[in-house]
């Protein structure tokens, strides 16, 4: 596991929901469950309805609840674009 | 008390009631500009997060979307004019409209049809005296828009420009949007912009550093940019909202301004003149006085 960390930002419309430094997130896709490390590739995917996890660096879980959006990773920078949503 | 200074008075009382109430409108509006431009700020982030991802599609992709292709030979036009719901705002809504008219002016000079959309009561009126059409309209949230509103409009209108204009006379080539930005508590300017087809990506936020990276998509570029451009177009909606509703308090608060200011004046030339009409009744008073006990004296002169 690299020393790097993930910085985390969770927006929607209107307001801004998480913001902040993550080992782990991770979110469910189109396509299925993603979990997503630092050092990953750059990625755009669509979020489907579903959780979404981030993991702090002092070991702690956040979880939010999404409806719709988008995820985009690109050098260990990860932006959650959610449409609504809640804890 | 003369009939002169009792109706000074009254007026006197009266514009003072009229002062209360245009200061209290004057607070209100000025506290909600501050609430108005705390939303508009807290959809930045979103914004420029959402604006990153389009040029990021847009650029590692060739792929053509219905939503940002230019018709060739366009027929009809769809303008959307957000307006307030109250009035007491000064010329906010009239400005607005009279941006839209000139910009339905210059569309119509283009040979297109011209369907409009309107948000806010004043508009709706506005129309409705003049017995004009409206495709569709909006009220009961310029004050203070959401993002379900924002998400309802651009679901009509999204789905109107995607219709083929041909064919359908419900279809438009063009979509225009008429607002009112906030530039600054004192510069609010109404102004039009093209908002579909999607023209270059405007960089709102801080221009992106160096080159985009190699994106992968998930599911395909298609798929995700199918997904990102209604959420493109609602959040760009949103913020004309925002910002309309921002500029609209703005106004308003101009407008309470220079009526508290006006009845100021109007009190303090209205005392002036009760204070003269009091003492010419004084003065009157006295020379009545001086008259009779004069006459009285000269009428007791005589009789001796």
């Amino acid at each position: 596991m690299s020393d790097n960390v993930l910085t985390v930002e969770f927006v929607t419309p209107e307001a801004r929901i998480f913001s902040g430094k993550a080992k782990m997130v991770s979110a469910r896709t189109l396509e299925g469950d993603l979990g997503i490390l630092p050092d990953h590739a750059p990625l755009l995917g669509v979020l489907v309805d579903g959780k979404v996890v981030i993991k702090n660096v002092e070991g702690g879980e956040e979880e939010f609840q999404v409806s719709g959006g988008f995820l985009s990773v690109a050098n260990n920078r990860v932006s959650i674009l959610g449409e609504a949503s809640a804890l | 008390m003369g009939a002169q200074l009792r109706i000074y008075r009254r007026r006197i009382r009266s514009v003072k009631s009229t002062k209360k109430i245009t200061r209290a409108m004057e607070l209100i509006s000025a506290s909600r500009i501050v609430k108005a431009q705390q939303r508009v700020a807290a959809s930045t982030p979103y914004a420029n997060e959402l604006t990153r991802a389009v040029s990021a599609v847009a650029t590692f992709s060739n792929t053509n979307h219905p939503l940002t292709t230019e018709s060739e030979s366009p027929k009809r036009a769809a303008v959307l004019i957000i307006t307030a719901d109250r009035g007491m705002a000064g010329a906010y809504s009239t400005n607005a409209i009279k941006e839209a008219e000139g910009l339905i002016v210059t569309l119509k000079e283009r040979g297109l049809q011209v369907l409009t959309y309107v948000v806010g009561r004043k508009a709706v009126n506005y129309y409705k005296f003049r017995n004009r059409a409206v495709k569709n309209s909006w009220t009961g949230f310029s004050d203070k828009p959401t993002y379900a509103n924002a998400k309802e409009i651009s679901a009509e209108l999204i789905a109107a420009f995607l219709k083929d204009a041909a064919v359908d006379v419900e279809g438009v080539d063009e979509l225009h949007i008429v607002f009112t930005e906030f530039k600054s508590m004192i510069t609010q300017i109404a102004l039009n912009k093209r908002m579909l087809p999607l023209e270059v990506v405007e960089a709102d936020g801080p221009a992106p550093a160096g080159l985009l990276p190699m994106y992968e998509f998930e599911p395909n570029a298609g798929e995700v940019l199918n997904a990102l451009l209604p959420r493109y177009i609602e959040s760009r909606v949103y913020n004309a909202l925002l910002q309309s509703a921002a500029s609209e308090h703005a106004a308003r608060r101009r407008a309470m301004k220079s009526a508290t200011d006006n009845a100021d004046e109007l009190i303090k030339s209205l005392t002036r003149l009760a204070n003269a009409a009091r003492q010419a009744e004084i003065t009157q008073e006295i020379s009545e006085i001086v008259g009779g006990a004069d006459a009285l004296a000269s009428a007791n002169a005589g009789s001796e």
